[in-house]
C-alpha cells in the first residue's frame, strides 16, 4: 500500500512537467514572434532566451526531483 | 511486486549514478553504518569512479587549451580554433552581460564553463559516469558562486549591496513584501543552479538507459521485439543527439547565470 502510494505520487509528481512545457514554450515562441518582427534585434538577445528558458524549466526540474525522491528517498 | 521487478528490466535505469570503488567490488547491503555493517561504505580515501571521470575532464581541458595551443598558429588548426572559439565565447558573454569591470573574474567563469561541458562531454561516452549527474559535484559549484558573489556584493558595495532587497522602484507599501521575496529567491538561487544542472543531466541519461532496456526486448519475446527494438533504438539515437545539445546549453546557461548573480553583485541596483 505504501509502495502503491509512492508510485502514485512520483507519476503524479510529473504532470509538473506540463508547467514546465508551457513555461519554455511561451519563452521560446514570444522570442520567435519577437525575433520575426526585428530580426536585427534577434542576436543580441539569445543569452536573455537562455536564461528565461533555463528558470522556466528549472521548476520542471523540480518536479522531477520529487518524483525520484519519492521513489527512492521516501 | 517484488517478483515483477525481477522479471522486468534487466538493471535499473538509475543504477548508472551509483559511485563506486574503483578496486573494489562492493556487495549491495554492506553498508549499513547503524547495524555496525561498514565493509561496503566507501571510505574518504578510496578512489571511485566519480574520482576517475573527475580527474579526467581535468586532463582532457588541459589537453585542449594546452597542447591545442602550444604551435600558436596564425592560421590555426582544428583544435587550436575550438579553443580559442571557446574562449572568445565565454569572454564575449562576460563583457556582454557585466561590462568590463566583470572581466576580473574571466578565469573563475572559463573554468565553470570549460569544467561543465567537458564533464556533460565524457559524462556521454558509453560506461563513463557523469560527474555532473551529482548533487554534490553541481553543488558545491553552485555553492562556490553563491558564497563568491555575497561576499563580493558586499565587498564592493558594503551595505548598498542590500539595495538588491529594497526595490525602490516601487511603491512603498510594497516594497517590504518584495524584500521578503527578493530574499527568499536570492536564497533559492543556489538550489535551482546546482539542481538544473544536475537534473537535466541525470534526467537525460535515465532516459536513455530506459530507451536501452527497451530495446533488449527482441529477447524477451520477438512478435513485440520486432516493433520495439528497432523503434527504442532509434529512440537512443535522437535522444543521444538531444544530450549532446543539452550538455551544452545547460553548462552555457550554468555559465550566464553565474554571469547575471556576478552583475547583481557589481551593480546591485534594482
Amino acid at each position: 500500500m505504501e509502495l502503491m502510494g509512492q508510485y502514485l505520487g512520483a507519476g503524479l509528481a510529473c504532470i509538473g512537467m506540463a508547467g514546465a512545457a508551457i513555461g519554455v514554450g511561451n519563452v521560446a515562441g514570444n522570442y520567435l514572434s519577437g525575433a520575426l518582427r526585428n530580426p536585427s534585434a534577434a542576436a543580441s538577445q539569445t543569452a536573455t532566451l537562455f536564461i528565461g528558458m533555463a528558470f522556466a524549466e528549472a521548476l520542471g526540474i523540480f518536479s522531477f526531483l520529487v518524483a525520484l525522491l519519492l521513489l527512492f528517498a521516501v | 511486486m517484488a517478483t515483477e521487478a525481477e522479471t522486468g528490466l534487466a538493471f535499473h535505469p538509475m543504477d548508472q549514478f551509483v559511485v563506486k570503488p574503483l578496486f573494489r567490488h562492493i556487495e549491495p547491503g554492506t553498508c549499513v553504518p547503524s547495524q555496525n555493517i561498514t565493509e561496503g561504505c566507501i571510505r574518504w580515501y578510496e578512489p571511485t569512479n566519480a574520482t576517475l571521470w573527475l580527474g579526467l575532464t581535468a586532463l582532457a581541458i588541459i589537453a585542449l587549451f594546452v597542447f591545442g595551443t602550444r604551435g600558436r598558429a596564425i592560421i590555426p588548426n582544428r583544435v587550436q580554433s575550438i579553443a580559442e572559439m571557446t574562449y572568445g565565447m565565454v569572454y564575449k558573454m562576460l563583457e556582454d552581460i557585466c561590462g568590463k569591470e566583470g572581466l576580473k573574474y574571466f578565469p573563475f567563469v572559463m573554468t565553470l564553463f570549460c569544467f561543465i561541458v567537458f564533464s556533460n562531454y565524457l559524462g556521454l561516452l558509453p560506461k563513463s559516469f557523469s560527474t555532473t549527474s551529482q548533487i554534490a559535484v553541481t553543488g558545491v559549484l553552485a555553492l562556490m558562486v553563491f558564497l563568491g558573489v555575497t561576499i563580493l556584493g558586499f565587498v564592493k558595495n558594503g551595505a548598498h549591496f542590500l539595495g538588491l532587497f529594497w526595490v525602490s522602484s516601487a511603491p512603498l507599501a510594497l516594497r517590504p513584501v518584495l524584500a521578503l521575496i527578493e530574499l527568499i529567491s536570492y536564497f533559492v538561487r543556489p538550489v535551482s543552479h546546482s539542481i538544473r544542472l544536475a537534473g537535466n543531466v541525470m534526467a537525460g541519461h535515465a532516459v536513455i538507459k530506459v530507451f536501452a532496456a527497451f530495446g533488449a526486448m527482441l529477447l524477451i519475446s520477438p512478435i513485440i521485439g520486432i516493433v520495439v527494438t528497432p523503434l527504442s533504438v532509434l529512440g537512443i539515437v535522437g535522444v543521444y543527439g538531444l544530450e549532446m545539445l543539452v550538455a551544452i546549453i545547460q553548462a552555457y546557461v550554468f555559465t550566464i547565470l553565474t554571469c547575471v548573480y556576478l552583475k547583481d553583485a557589481l551593480h546591485p541596483s534594482h
